[in-house]
């Protein structure tokens, strides 16, 4: 070799790493943003879910968790309880909770409904012919929520029509409903963290798989595998674009929800955006390890699509009830990332709930993270299959 | 010493079902701008990934500029610059940007190695600001073989650079590689068209995984044993059947524009043999000589007597 | 030779915006005539190959194919043209039987017809134990020679060939050019395109396309007289070095 003995070797060292990740974010971004197809996706995307979603999804419950709290205890209110227990769509937990610790129970999302009967409840029927009974609903699912008043007030209305008749008098029982949460029932509310999730699963996990299939496709890949630039490198500044970009994205998802929607963000911004970045993260390990395993764009848009996006929709829960749904799929919604962001940020932007609130959630995404990102950096091919 | 060697190197793809690369030894020396010529499947790209450590063989050694393809396989991906079968450039970047991007993937600056590449830049310099997908079949080649140089690699690997692309384009790719070759760089190159061997100064005549002949183009062809005549007449395809049914005609092929024939033994006279048969039946404008052979006719001899 | 025409070109021309990919072309093709059809990449060779083939409008000129016109009569042309290409041949995952029946039917041969060729056909190219295989499992130099055959199976009057020995071993490429000398003897014409060089002097006649023109038409003898060259790499490059555009 003597021509080129003043050539050293080994020349990739950390300052030129830095230098080549720099390069290659740059490339990133120059192609995604000259993709118009890309671009309409990811930012187009948002647009058309939310006011897709904005559409109400009528949805049946059953064998929802009611408490009642009776603080009557007389004829009528006893009457009532039993028709609701008679009935499939509530099972009735009985209890002597006050107010305070019902809202407790609905903070902790143990409890989605609650009846409560006034303490003069039967004397003020009997008496002036006319009740007052409160029903209490989660209305940060309002599908649910808007249900569950429905079904209690039809119980409620029946049993007014019963009484009537047979007294020879009218009886008038005022149901008075609240939203805990939403009180203004906005349907809105509920699928904005859905569709976040959605969006962000969508454009993480599918063009991130996309970019880096396409350079397998394109035969780019093999360049870069044939040159000093650490394989796992390659991955990294494919993820830090798309990181950028969807941070952007999720900014844009936000301030249509607070200006378009009026949405009102009762939680910590902050908390709301890191824990974001965390699912962001969570995707685009995701889109990585299914860009490991499949050799063309359309596999790899199929599986981030079907295989992603339709459990996504069916077991984060803001489409369909979870509580409606087998044991099976429950537990299958366990293991959906999407799950427990949406969680997550229904605590934090609807319910105001702190860190604190939220912890438990956020270490479940955590350790999803790590799995996924350790297995998709293990399972990147240093040469061509 | 020799910049890739290779010994007894085998792949099998389907789990051993498909065997790509038989068996293959052969050396490059340093400085030599040597070809693999070969149809497609004949195994040509596989021996390209063995060699830049994107694929690993099932059986034998080979190794790069010195360095060995499993152990130093970090070594390797330094120090060679490759072109794989397929346009390989980001096609939404312009030329410069796909430019400064590989050379800061290789670590290095377009400053730093200018002087290597300034013949072939120089000629797509005008369209700099172009995108790489907007560019000509002969332009996309000639970046393509900048990016492959622009980190000043030892051995310069080029798989099929010269494949459907026209023959202007072809001919100023070989004239770039001649000009290369005079800096010093090792270069191998394959290609399927068989007229481009001659431009190579040594060849490996590959057909099935196997290697038929390697040697230079000169020896390859001296290597001929038959006499070749060429033949034509007005009606070239019945004159093609009729040679071919007459007894003392070893093969005749079709050749561009005459018909390639060799006799089953030597004769002095076998022009007038030719020239008899082809009167008898009744062929106008019989056209018949002594022609030299060319590496096809030697591949077409070689993989004849493989099988 | 039989002076029957089956294409005939008169200034057919293509635009596309200000841009002519195709600029006036005028030439004939004879019938079982092995027509060359040279250029450079970007010199609108496919442009003008998809016009005769029915499968775009010219822009202006006028042309017939089988004497079909372009502008009126696609559905005809494409009915009495064969099409092959390197890119696309045949469905990999259909086997031989399976492909030359679907192609047939495309066409509009009869069952019966269809049966009775297919036999004929593979054993004609020796293929009788590999009937049933999946094409994509084939060779590539098998794949090509059945293409061909499929592509020519329902008699059409002529077939237009894209670079269809691209990357095929000399052997092959030799058996395949066997097979075109077959059909033009059967009064089949044929349209080729390719890059090798050699190829084109087995051709009749050559046309050279430079930057959407027409700049040569003969046979490779008198090319190679006409420019004083030995070989029809010279003649081409002679003339397609002068290109001002080559955009694929």
């Amino acid at each position: 070799m003597t021509f080129f003995t003043s050539w050293p070797v080994e020349r990739a060292d950390q300052q030129i790493n830095m230098k080549q990740l720099l390069a290659f974010t740059k490339k990133e971004f120059y192609q995604v943003i000259r993709d118009k197809r890309t671009l309409l996706i990811m930012f187009g995307l948002p647009i058309v879910q939310i006011i897709l979603f904005g559409f109400a999804l009528t949805s049946e419950v059953k064998n929802v968790h009611l408490i009642i709290s009776d603080n009557s205890k007389d004829v009528n209110t006893l009457q009532i309880i039993n028709k609701i227990k008679a009935s499939p769509y509530f099972s009735v937990d009985e209890s002597v909770m006050g107010y305070a610790d019902i809202e407790e129970a609905f903070k902790k999302g143990t409890v989605k409904s609650a009846l409560i009967f006034p303490s003069d409840f039967g004397k003020d029927l009997v008496h002036s012919g006319k009740a007052q009974v409160q029903i209490i609903a989660d209305g940060s699912d309002p599908n649910t929520a808007k249900t569950i008043v429905n079904y209690l007030t039809a119980i409620i209305n029946d049993y007014q029509a019963q009484l009537s008749p047979a007294a020879g008098l009218t009886y008038k029982i005022i149901p008075e409903t609240r939203m805990l949460y939403n009180e203004e029932g906005n349907g809105s509310l509920n699928f904005i963290p859905g569709v976040m999730a959605l969006i962000l699963m969508i454009v993480c996990t599918a063009l991130t798989s996309v970019s880096v299939v396409k350079e397998k496709e394109l035969g780019t890949m093999e360049i870069l595998l044939v040159s000093p630039f650490k394989p796992f490198m390659v991955l990294i500044s494919k993820a830090i674009p798309y990181l950028v970009l969807s941070i952007a994205n999720f900014t844009v998802i936000i301030l249509l929800s607070v200006y378009a929607l009026d949405v009102e963000i009762k939680g910590s911004i902050l908390l709301l955006f890191m824990e974001s970045a965390l699912f962001i993260i969570t995707c685009l390990s995701l889109g990585l390890l299914i860009s490991n395993v499949t050799a063309s764009q359309q596999t790899a848009l199929l599986i981030s699509m079907m295989g992603l996006q339709i459990p996504t929709l069916i077991f984060t829960g803001f489409m369909f009830p979870l509580e409606n749904m087998p044991w099976i799929f429950q537990a299958i919604s366990k293991i959906i990332p999407a799950h427990w962001y949406y969680l997550i940020v229904k605590s934090v932007m609807l319910k105001g709930l702190g860190f604190e609130g939220v912890w438990k959630e956020t270490l479940i995404l955590i350790g999803m993270t790590t799995v996924l990102l350790s297995v998709a950096l293990k399972n990147f091919k240093i040469r061509l299959s | 010493m020799n910049a890739v060697t290779l010994q007894n190197i085998s792949k099998t793809y389907d789990k051993g079902k498909v065997l790509a690369v038989d068996d293959i030894s052969f050396e490059v020396k340093e400085g030599e701008l040597f070809g693999l010529i070969g149809p497609d499947g004949a195994g040509k790209t596989s021996i390209f990934r063995i060699l830049t450590t994107l694929l690993l063989a099932d059986k034998g050694e080979a190794s790069v500029a010195g360095f060995d393809v499993i152990k130093d396989y970090q070594s390797i991906r330094n120090n060679v610059g490759y072109m794989p079968g397929k346009f390989s450039l980001y096609q939404d970047l312009t030329v410069v940007e796909n430019l400064s991007f590989f050379a800061t993937v290789f670590g290095t600056t377009i400053e730093a190695n200018y002087e290597l590449i300034k013949d072939i830049y120089d000629q797509i310099k005008p369209f700099s600001n172009r995108r790489a997908g907007k560019l000509s079949g002969g332009m996309k080649q000639k970046l393509a073989l900048c990016c492959a140089l622009i980190h000043k690699p030892l051995v310069l690997l080029l798989d099929e650079p010269t494949t459907g692309v026209d023959v202007v384009s072809r001919k100023e790719f070989w004239e770039m590689l001649k000009t290369l070759k005079k800096k010093g760089i090792t270069i191998l190159v394959s290609t399927p068209y068989m007229d481009e061997a001659n431009l190579c100064e040594r060849i490996a005549l590959l057909q099935k995984g196997k290697i038929m002949s390697v040697d230079t183009p000169e020896n390859i062809i001296k290597a001929f044993p038959y006499m070749l005549y060429g033949a034509k007449s007005d009606h070239i395809y019945k004159l093609l059947n009729d040679l071919r049914t007459a007894k003392q005609v070893e093969s005749c092929y079709a050749f561009g524009e005459f018909l390639h024939v060799t006799l089953k033994e030597k004769q002095d006279d076998g022009k007038e043999i030719l020239r008899v048969i082809a009167e008898q039946n009744g062929h106008s404008n019989i056209w018949i000589e002594e022609i030299k052979p060319g590496i096809e006719d030697s591949f077409i001899l070689l993989s004849a007597e493989q099988d | 030779m039989d002076e029957e025409k089956v294409i005939t070109c008169k200034a057919l021309s293509k635009k596309f915006g200000d841009f002519y990919a195709v600029n006036e072309i005028t030439f004939d093709v004879n019938k079982g005539e092995i027509f060359g059809f040279l250029g450079a990449n970007g010199a609108g060779k496919t442009t003008a190959m998809r016009m005769l083939c029915g499968l775009s409008f010219p822009s202006s000129g006028e042309a017939t194919v089988a004497g079909f016109d372009v502008y009126k009569q696609q559905e005809s042309i494409k009915k009495n043209i064969g099409y092959m290409s390197q890119k696309f041949s045949l469905y990999e995952n259909l086997n031989i039987l399976e492909n030359i029946e679907f192609f047939g039917g495309v066409y509009g041969v009869e069952r019966k017809e269809i049966k009775e060729r297919s036999a004929l056909l593979i054993q004609s190219l020796g293929l009788e134990k590999e009937a049933k295989k999946m094409v994509g499992e084939l060779p590539l130099g098998w794949k090509q020679k059945l293409a061909f055959s499929v592509a020519i199976f329902h008699r059409p009057k002529i077939v237009f060939l894209d670079e269809p020995t691209g990357g095929v071993d000399p052997v092959t490429r030799r058996q395949f050019w066997d097979m075109i000398y077959e059909a033009a003897a059967t009064g089949i014409t044929i349209f080729v395109t390719t890059h090798y060089m050699d190829e084109a002097e087995y051709c009749n006649r050559i046309s050279i396309m430079v930057d959407g023109k027409v700049e040569a038409l003969d046979s490779p003898a008198n090319l190679k007289s006409q420019f004083s060259v030995h070989s029809m790499d010279d003649v081409f490059y002679q003339l397609a070095r002068g290109a001002s555009r080559s955009a694929d």
